[in-house]
């Protein structure tokens, strides 16, 4: 049930994307709550976009990012794939505007992927199927969302903007090499948005151990068993981050140290940043390993499902790492906002 | 909704491709067909590096129609480094920041949206570099 490639895959290029501003989870629960839940915050503050920036434009940064790590022509790529759930059009590919900006086009296949949180993994499986069945020699994939709460939801504190794009192509070129991957999903309503509703609705407390907790952790404990792997030959590893306690746990669970996934564990920093959130993640260990490093990601879509990869990192990562902005250059670029301009940038205002 | 000029005009403002001389090497943005330098034909697509600094600026409050989102917000003329003198949009900036020579880079951002039913349109800014 674990999937191989018939040939050896990996990210040959990687790049993230976060927007500039943030909102503090404090601020939310003093408007909302007046400061009630002051202790117990799901993150510290969330990364909110600029009122220029959408699914296509930090999809386009992200994408430059990692064709500057891939050192590759960009129109070398056959694929160019948005996974997201807040493209701009309900009907015109997010993807097309992307592989126009970056030099793609025209050879190329483009989609737009959907599946919650987990469209962007899934853009990262089919990227290496593409890879790994010699279709193609390099292929990209985009987790990237501008992710929306209902004003004084419990989403609200934690739906950012932000994600990561990641170009796979052959083993001996990677800066990481794939070992195997495996995707499980069931029909577990947990978090849906119907057609024309701005805001998804979502089933509290079911969210935790029939969706998330479920997923990711069998998703996580077969492809370990499968390789024959325990937490302790893996030196990082990622979790979706919808808050900071959900990935903290499964972890814990599968055995994981607080150390090892510490440098993919951004969501206190920036905020649950969707169909990116495990992506960049990833992208936050890949600036931080070592050649030889053993890395797994697990991610998790609502409705629901998660996709586990285990990676080994190769030397050529330490040559290309500085060739792209990394991933703590962009959360470090901080300016704070007030739930004032928040609410304006964001369409929350009635103007007409 | 001007949907086949916004199509036309889609790499220059993507990706700030311009034109570069063949045959004096001057480098056009936007692109043109003859060199006014040397008056030559032969001419080449040119992909700017987007690296630049801010040559003069002003803050918008009153903006045209489709970009009231952003006010206020910074118009610039930024010098290419590779040689032209552009007007753009500046972003991820406070309106306090901006001084004649500040360098900036390309970034592909959303200039306008036409009406809720209309196309949604890209092309280039400019922000501080970081």
């Amino acid at each position: 049930m674990t999937m191989k490639p018939s040939r050896q895959v990996g990210i040959v290029g990687y790049g993230a994307y976060v927007p500039r501003y943030r909102l503090a989870a404090e601020e939310i629960s003093q408007l909302w709550r007046g400061g009630q839940d002051r202790d117990t915050l799901p993150v510290r503050e969330k990364s909110v976009p600029g009122p220029d920036e959408d699914s296509v434009s930090m999809s386009i940064e992200a994408a430059r990012n990692a064709l500057q790590r891939a050192q590759i022509d960009p129109t070398q790529l056959r694929a160019v794939w948005v996974g997201s759930e807040s493209p701009p059009y309900a009907v015109k590919p997010t993807s097309t505007i992307v592989a126009q900006a970056i030099g793609a086009v025209p050879s190329t296949s483009a989609g737009d992927w959907e599946f919650a949180c987990k469209a962007g993994s899934e853009t990262m499986q089919a990227a290496i199927a593409m890879v790994g069945s010699s279709m193609a020699d390099y292929a990209m994939g985009i987790g990237m969302d501008t992710a929306q709460g209902r004003p004084g939801d419990a989403l609200e504190y934690t739906a950012a903007a932000g994600g990561a794009a990641f170009v796979f192509g052959p083993g001996e070129e990677a800066l990481a090499v794939l070992e195997a991957s495996y995707s499980y999903v069931t029909d577990t309503p947990d978090f849906f948005r119907r057609a024309h509703q701005h805001y998804p609705e979502h089933g509290n407390r079911f969210t935790g151990e029939p969706a998330y907790f479920h997923h990711v952790l069998s998703a996580g404990r077969h492809l370990m068993e499968s390789l024959g792997l325990t937490a302790e030959d893996f030196a990082l590893a990622v979790f979706h981050q919808p808050n900071v306690k959900f990935p903290q746990r499964a972890a814990q669970k599968l055995g994981f140290t607080a150390e090892q996934i510490r440098p993919g564990l951004l969501v206190g920093d920036i905020g649950n940043t969707y169909a990116g959130s495990s992506l960049i993640g990833l992208t936050g260990c890949l600036d931080a390993a070592q050649p030889g490093d053993r890395i797994l990601m697990v991610s998790f879509g609502s409705g629901a499902g998660s996709d586990a990869f285990s990676f080994v990192v190769t030397e050529q990562l330490s040559k290309r790492r500085s060739l792209a902005r990394t991933t703590q250059d962009y959360i470090a670029r901080r300016q704070p906002v007030h739930y004032a301009t928040y609410a304006r940038w964001r369409s929350k205002l009635l103007l007409k | 909704m001007d949907i086949a000029r916004h199509w036309r005009l889609r790499d220059q403002r993507y990706n700030l491709q311009g034109t570069v001389c063949a045959g004096c090497g001057h480098k056009m943005f936007p692109p043109r067909v003859v060199c006014p330098e040397c008056r030559s034909r032969k001419i080449e697509t040119f992909e700017f590096s987007g690296q630049g600094e801010v040559y003069s600026h002003t803050v918008v409050y009153q903006a045209p129609e489709g970009f009231d989102a952003y006010v206020p917000y910074v118009a610039a003329l930024v010098r290419l480094e590779e040689g032209p003198l552009i007007s753009a949009q500046l972003t991820d900036v406070n309106v306090d920041e901006v001084a004649i020579g500040l360098p900036v880079e390309m970034v592909t951002r959303k200039l306008t949206e036409q009406e809720e039913n209309g196309l949604i349109v890209y092309g280039y800014k400019f922000r501080p570099r970081f």
